[in-house]
This record gives structure tokens, sequence and C-alpha cells, in this order.
């Protein structure tokens, strides 16, 4: 009896975190479907078609874009041998680093009319004005496309790489022994067999296209994803921000279910395992210089320029970018970031406790709705996240009238409502890190653990959190990251005169001076290359 | 006309060399099997002639075709070989009549279909053509890659051990099903295995492989009771060595008593060794006791007697209805055979 009804604790408290988590995405959807806004009737009527074409453009363009530049760097670093390979291999993740908004701007700082370029153009042709000549603008939608796609290649890259990797060389000498030339392999046995890898792939780049957010609002091209911010902060309008965020859920929709199918497909063709020790190709003469200068050359556009041209604006700038704002606003990102992962954590190991002693069958739902946050795009989750949030300070508000005691907006106008957002977003990363050490704990222990007397409680603390160890230094150190980066969200959420590294950033690029705030944007970029450590480290591991 | 020559064949990897000057011929039509331990070159052997790595040095000639000298190297692709590997290497993502027509991109579609359909009769697998291979047995996948690998014709079929995989129970049955297909198709094979059972079942000749050269080439039976070498003798079967004083090509005197060849055996002269195993020797309970029992188990037909001789341990069966009394003193004899004696 007494293990029954600490059982059901347990249970409640996991039934309370996937309400809470879960209550923004649900409160959305109710309100994309509610009754008519006069806002989102005309925006329907006038420009959300072409948000609509703008949007399916950008993904269309960034995921032709990432193919072309991540598939051959997968097949060379996956299958040949060419000089430099060891160091191209992990460099070409480095982009991943990189925030879309600052290499947007350091591309247009370079581009633009009054940029480097164009200027030692216009000296050596002799050109006087802009009618002299043609140059492309790269803040188009085309632009737009190129900057993502610079960032975004590397997870097609690395999972490309990666199915590449676990395919056994025999099936290609296999191909190879039958006629087939090694490019021919290529597209009759490796492309067909890494399909469903690079349709997941592909489905990872589309949501995180659609959840980008600065570049396109740098370039001032109308996305949904612009159009939610603009009509929250432009016309307060939160139904239609609902109702706009519900065109771009049913799009994540499609990318989700495209990828769980293909991931499904791909477990099925892939059972074998393969030990692939050597080189299936050494490249030499014209093919190995080849492969070496598209790497170099991709590095260099996506990783190696940009913070070239960060670094030399810190050093130019290092008094007006060293200054006590940066140190200010990195110890609130610091701070919001270190509750956060703690948060997410906590939760996540409750919810995980529950689910391993649980004895429902549904014992493993409060992690599933839990994690349902995480596709969400920042500006979308923002108005998921205010619609709970408004209706608890109205309710609050009109309930406490009368007292001398007036709330105002202690929910949504404080920093709980980026503390929030930030945990229904970044829940399921911890979720996933935690549960990765979790299932390597043996079910007996549990056992041991109670028949010695032990309630759930003591076992939790007293044998499953000291062999979680692992798993929640990952989880705290992705989230703690994840939120260091993380932009609209930010921008739509933040309390008045309230600003994290990344805004500021985002508010200094915005104002065309993102020299100012160099140091800041480096710190970004040092930051989001922690994960990538890890990530090459993990594939080391599987390799060897 | 032979259908592989290889001369003067060597490969490094690392620096370290993997096969070292090897020779070898291939009648037309003929299985041989290049046998040996593990890291002992065959694979590495194979491959080599399959084009899927390049010797530093040598000669392979295919059907009268140079494919690898030291000015020269064909490209897997345009050897027109056929391979089966140890897993098989089938394509997962198509179907068993899309595997088998991978090769046959030179043939117009009727061909194509034809030469399939007769594939799939050869391996009786014509009612599995639209499944996949995940959806086969082991057999069946090992039919389709055989199916597969000659589909096209080629000049030459290599096999990379492939019955490793396969239950015991069955292997047997396979081995035969497939040296039979390969006979019918009259075409060459190289056979990699380092199982001497699977070897004198499937090949016409071995070829045991030591250290990058081939020790001793020739058919099961002549390998098998005159080894060249003791690499070749340790390797073909369990055996001991016990001490011999040659006093003529036919008569040997041992601690054991007089041993009598049954063949000549021209190399035998003065101190040496002879290669005993276990089918020549011949315990019995006696008046000398010359070797401890070490273990003894019943197997049915017959008893297995773990025994120390010479310092030397090996197993020795003995029928049932003359077990040993291991109480009394065993005596050891050595009974007349082709006898193995090693300067």
């Amino acid at each position: 009896m007494q293990s029954l009804l600490s059982l059901s604790k347990w249970q409640v408290f996991a039934w309370l975190i996937g309400a809470c988590l879960s209550a923004p995405l649900a409160f959305l959807i109710f309100e994309s479907l509610q009754g008519d806004s006069d806002v989102f009737t005309h925006l329907w009527d006038t420009v959300l078609w072409d948000y609509i074409y703008n949007t399916l453009v950008l993904i269309a363009g960034v995921l032709l874009l990432s193919c072309l530049i991540a598939l051959p760097l997968g097949w060379l670093t996956a299958y040949c041998q060419f000089p430099g390979k060891k160091y191209f291999e992990w460099a070409l993740m480095l982009p991943l680093a990189m925030p879309t908004y600052i290499i947007a701007y350091v591309y247009t700082d370079l581009f633009d009319y009054a940029g480097p370029v164009q200027i030692a153009l216009r000296e050596w042709f002799g050109w006087q004005s802009p009618d002299d000549y043609w140059f492309f603008d790269i803040r188009t939608l085309g632009g737009a496309i190129v900057m993502i796609a610079l960032v975004l290649y590397p997870y097609l890259y690395l999972i490309f790489k990666t199915a590449l990797r676990e395919q056994s060389f025999k099936l290609l000498q296999a191909s190879q022994l039958m006629g087939m030339s090694p490019l021919q392999s290529f597209f009759k046995v490796s492309l067909p067999l890494a399909r469903g890898a690079i349709v997941a792939a592909l489905a990872l780049i589309s949501m995180e296209t659609m959840a980008d957010f600065a570049t396109v609002h740098y370039f001032a091209v109308s996305t949904l994803t612009t159009a939610v911010y603009d009509t929250w902060l432009g016309y307060y309008s939160l139904t239609a921000a609902a109702k706009i965020s519900g065109i771009m859920l049913l799009f994540l929709f499609v990318a989700i279910t495209l990828e769980k199918i293909s991931r499904k497909n791909t477990t099925v063709h892939e059972r074998q395992s393969a030990v692939n020790d050597t080189h299936l190709y050494v490249l030499s003469g014209k093919y190995a210089w080849f492969a070496s200068i598209y790497c170099i050359v991709v590095l260099f556009f996506a990783f190696a320029l940009p913070v070239g041209v960060l670094v030399s604006y810190s050093i130019d700038y290092f008094d007006q970018a060293w200054n006590s704002e940066f140190f200010l606003y990195a110890w609130q990102s610091l701070k919001i970031s270190l509750w956060v992962s703690v948060i997410a954590i906590a939760l996540s190991i409750i919810v995980l406790f529950y689910q391993r002693i649980g004895e429902q069958k549904s014992k493993a739902l409060p992690g599933r709705v839990s994690s349902t946050g995480y596709a969400l795009p920042g500006t979308v989750l923002a108005i998921a996240v205010l619609l709970p949030l408004t209706l608890l300070d109205t309710k609050l508000n009109e309930w406490l009238e009368g007292t001398t005691f007036e709330p105002g907006l202690l929910f949504s106008g404080t920093i709980f409502a980026m503390v929030f957002a930030y945990v229904v977003r970044f829940y399921a990363i911890a979720q996933g890190a935690v549960e990765a050490s979790y299932v390597r704990i043996s079910p007996s222990l549990d056992m041991a653990s109670q028949s010695m007397g032990k309630n759930f409680a003591q076992m939790l603390t007293s044998v499953h959190i000291p062999l979680l160890r692992g798993g929640i230094l990952t989880a705290g150190l992705l989230v703690f990251i994840e939120c260091m980066k993380e932009l609209p969200a930010a921008l739509l959420l933040r309390p008045f005169n309230f600003e994290t590294l990344a805004t500021h950033v985002f508010q200094y690029v915005s104002d065309e001076q993102l020299e100012l705030a160099s140091i800041s944007a480096l710190f970004i970029v040092l930051v989001g290359l922690v994960p990538l450590y890890f990530v090459n480290r993990s594939m080391e591991q599987h390799n060897s | 006309m032979s259908s592989l020559s290889l001369k003067n064949l060597s490969y490094q990897y690392d620096g370290q060399k993997v096969i070292e000057n090897l020779d070898l011929e291939v009648a037309e039509n003929e299985i041989v099997c290049l046998l040996g331990a593990s890291g002992c070159g065959k694979t590495t052997t194979l491959k080599a002639v399959a084009g899927l790595l390049t010797p530093q040095q040598g000669q392979i000639v295919i059907h009268g075709k140079t494919m690898s000298d030291n000015t020269q190297f064909t490209a897997p692709q345009h050897r027109n070989i056929g391979m089966m590997f140890q897993d098989y290497a089938l394509f997962p993502h198509l179907t068993v009549a899309q595997n088998i027509a991978f090769g046959l991109s030179k043939f117009n579609k009727a061909d194509k279909q034809e030469r399939v359909n007769e594939m799939l009769e050869l391996v009786h697998l014509s009612e599995f053509s639209e499944r996949y291979p995940h959806e086969l047995s082991g057999g069946q996948q090992q039919r389709v890659a055989i199916a597969r690998a000659l589909a096209y014709k080629p000049n030459l079929l290599l096999l990379d051990e492939p019955f490793s995989n396969i239950d015991a129970q069955v292997r047997f049955q396979l081995i035969n099903d497939i040296r039979q297909i390969i006979k019918d198709q009259k075409v060459s094979a190289i056979f990699v295995s380092h199982s001497k059972e699977e070897a004198f079942a499937f090949a016409d000749k071995l070829a045991v492989m030591h250290q990058g050269k081939i020790a001793q080439l020739g058919d099961a039976k002549t390998l098998f009771e005159q080894p060249a070498c003791k690499e070749v003798a340790e390797f073909l079967g369990q055996g001991i060595y016990i001490p011999a004083q040659a006093e003529d090509k036919c008569d040997f005197t041992t601690s054991f008593g007089r041993v009598t060849s049954t063949k000549v055996c021209e190399n035998a002269q003065g101190a040496g060794k002879i290669y005993i195993r276990p089918a020549h020797i011949q315990l019995e309970n006696g008046e000398t006791n010359d070797v401890e029992i070490l273990q003894s188990r019943f197997i049915g037909t017959e008893f297995i007697y773990q025994i120390k001789v010479a310092d030397q341990a090996i197993e020795v069966p003995v029928e049932s209805e003359h077990a040993l009394n291991i109480n009394e003193p065993v005596t050891f004899k050595i009974k007349p055979h082709a006898v193995n004696f090693f300067s």
C-alpha cells in the first residue's frame, strides 16, 4: 500500500510536468483554430500567400544548396583518402556553431556597395557609380538561402557521412566487380541506401530553416517566421500570430512525419553493421587536389572568413566592444541558461523516474508530451508560451482585484516567461541525454535497492542520480549552450530592458554596427563550438 | 591456357609483408582453395586478384590478359570477375531479381530478364525473385550471392570464406550444391577458407598458405598424406612428433619400436622426427606404461583418450569394445602408414 501510494505521487508529478510543458502547444493549436481575427483575415487577403511562398522557396533553396555542398563532402570524407582529410572531417562541422545572423552580417558588410569587395572592383575597373556595373544583392531571398545553407549543411554532411560509413565497403566492392565505376556505384548503391538518412537530415534542415528568424528579418525577406514576429509586435494580435503559427505547425508536421517515416525505413535496410578499417578509394593527382580544395573552399566561406572578420572586428574595436555591456549581458545569459539547465534536468529526472518505476501502459506518455516543444521555432514558441501565461495573468489580476496587491504581468511580462519558454523548448534535449544514461542502469539495481528497504525517493537519490552523473552533465551542457544561443524567443519574451548576449548582438546587427558587439558575437560562436567537440568525440568512439 | 596465373606477387601493408613472391596457376574449370590460418595472406591474395588492392610487385594474368604488373593496373570493374563475399554483400535495397541483374548492365532488357530467370532456376529461388535479402534465410542469401556472381559470366569466380556463416548441419549440403553449380557453369574459382574440412569438400586443389607464401599446392589426399613441410602437416591435422632414426627409406626405429612406412620416404636419412596423427596410434593395455592418460571421455561409439607422450599431448580415439583399463599400464604403438619424416 505504501509503495502504491508513493508510486501514484510520482505519477502525479510526471503528468503535471507533461501537462505544463505541453500546455503552450495545446493552447496554440486551440487558439489557431478559434474564430476570426481581423488582422489574420487582412493578412490572408493581402500578403500571407507571399510569405508562404517565400518560406517554401527559402526551404527548397536551402535544401538544394545543402545537398550540393554536403553530399560530395560526405562521400569524400567517408570513402576517400586525400590530403588533409583527417582535419577536414571534423572541421566541416564547425559552421554549425555560427549563428546565421552573424554570417549574414559579415557577408552583407563584405559585398555591400560600400563593402571592400565592391570598392576593390570599382578601383580595379574604374567604375564610378552603381549604374556602371551589375553586382548581386545579398540582402534578398537568394542571399538568405546561401547564408542559411552555409550554416545548416553540416547536419546533412554529418548524417550522410555516418550513413555511408555504416554501409559495408563490400557492397561497393561487389558493385565495382560487377562492372560499375565508383561514380556509378555511388548512384546505384550508396545513395539509395542512404536515402532514409538523407530525408531525415533534410527534414531537420527544413525545420531549422523555418525556425530561422534573424537572417530573414535582417535581409527584410518576409517569411512566416517574421510574420509571426511582426504580427505580435506590430499589431499586438496574439490570435493572428497564433493562426500564422498554426500554418507553420502544419509544415512542421509534414517535416517530422517525413523524418519519422524515413527513420523507420532506414532501420529495415541498414541492419548490417560494417567494420571498414581502410579507405575505399585513395585519391591521387588532380582528384586529390580537387577534393582538398573543395573542402577548403566550403570551410573558408562557411567558417574561416566570418570568424576571421569577427576576430578582426574584435581587435580593431576592442575598446568599444570590451565593455561593461558585454559582461552584464554575458552574466544575464549565463544566469538564465543555468536556471533553465537545472530546471530541465530536474524535470526530466522526475519524468524518466516515473517512466522507469511506473506500471501503467501510459507511463511513457508524460515524457513524450513534454518533449513536443523542441520542434517549435522560437517565434512560434514565444507566441505559444504567451497564450497560457497572459490568461494566467488576467485570471490572477481578476482574482486579486480589490486587494492591495497588484501583480501586473507577473508571468508573461517577467523573466518567468523566458525561462518557461526555454524549458519547454530544451526539455527534450535534457531528457534525451539523461535517458541515454538511464537505460544503462540495470533494472536489477532497482530490485536490489528495494529489497534492502529503500523507498522510491531513496532509490532515486542514492542509486540512480549518482549513476546518472554523466548523462546529467551532458544534458546540462547541451541545454546551457542552446540557451546561450537562442534568439527569437528571447526577442519576443524578454522583459523590458533585459538583454541576453544573443539579443544584444542581434540589436547591433540590426543597427549595422556588429563591430561594436564583435566580442559578444565571437563568444557565442565559441560557446557553440563546445557541443561539436562532443559530437566529434562520440563519432570517433563510434568509428573505433 | 590457365584461367589465372600469379607470378612473383608481393604486397606490403604498413611496411609488413602480407604476401611475398607468390606464384599460382589455376587451370580452366578448376576450383583452388587458398587454405591457411588467419593472417596468412589468403584474403589479401584474393583482393589482389579482384583488383581491390594494388600489389607492389608481380603479375596477375586472367584468361591470358594481364590485369596487373609493374606498368599497368586494370580497375576491378574491368576485370570481369565474380566475387562471393563472406557476408554475401547483397544489396539490401534491391530485390533478389534486381541483385542478380545488377551486373547485367550490358544486356538488353529481354536478355537480362532471361538470364535472371535462368540463374534463379539454377539456384532454386524462382519463387523468391521479388523478396528482399533480409526476408531470406542464410542459405537462401548465399544462393542469391552465387547466382549474382555467376550471372554475368565472369572469367573467374572468387569466394571469400562463403560458408563460415552457415549452420554446421546444412553446411556440407550447401558446399556440394554450390560446387555443383560452379562446375555446371564451367567457371574457374578461387576459394578462401581456414577450414580444412570445407576445403577438402569443395576444392579440386588446395594451396596451403603460410606467412604470405604458398607452402604446398596439390589435391587433398596428397597434401594430407605427403605434406611438404611441418606447417602443412600441422595445419591439415593434429599430430605429434616422435624422434626417429631412419634405417632405410621405409623403416624407422623409435623408442616405441620399429615403424614401417607404406610409401617410400625420399628424404629419410639419419636422425629426425616422424609426424604421427591420431589415426596412426594404437593404444592397448600391456606390459609397459608408455603414456600418461590425462583425460578420457566416452562419446558413444568410441572413447577419446587425451594422452601425454614424448612431452606432447594428443587426443586418440579407441573403439568402445577395446576400451582401456586406465589403472593398468598402457602401451603406445605406431601402426604401419605412409610415414612423414622431417629431419
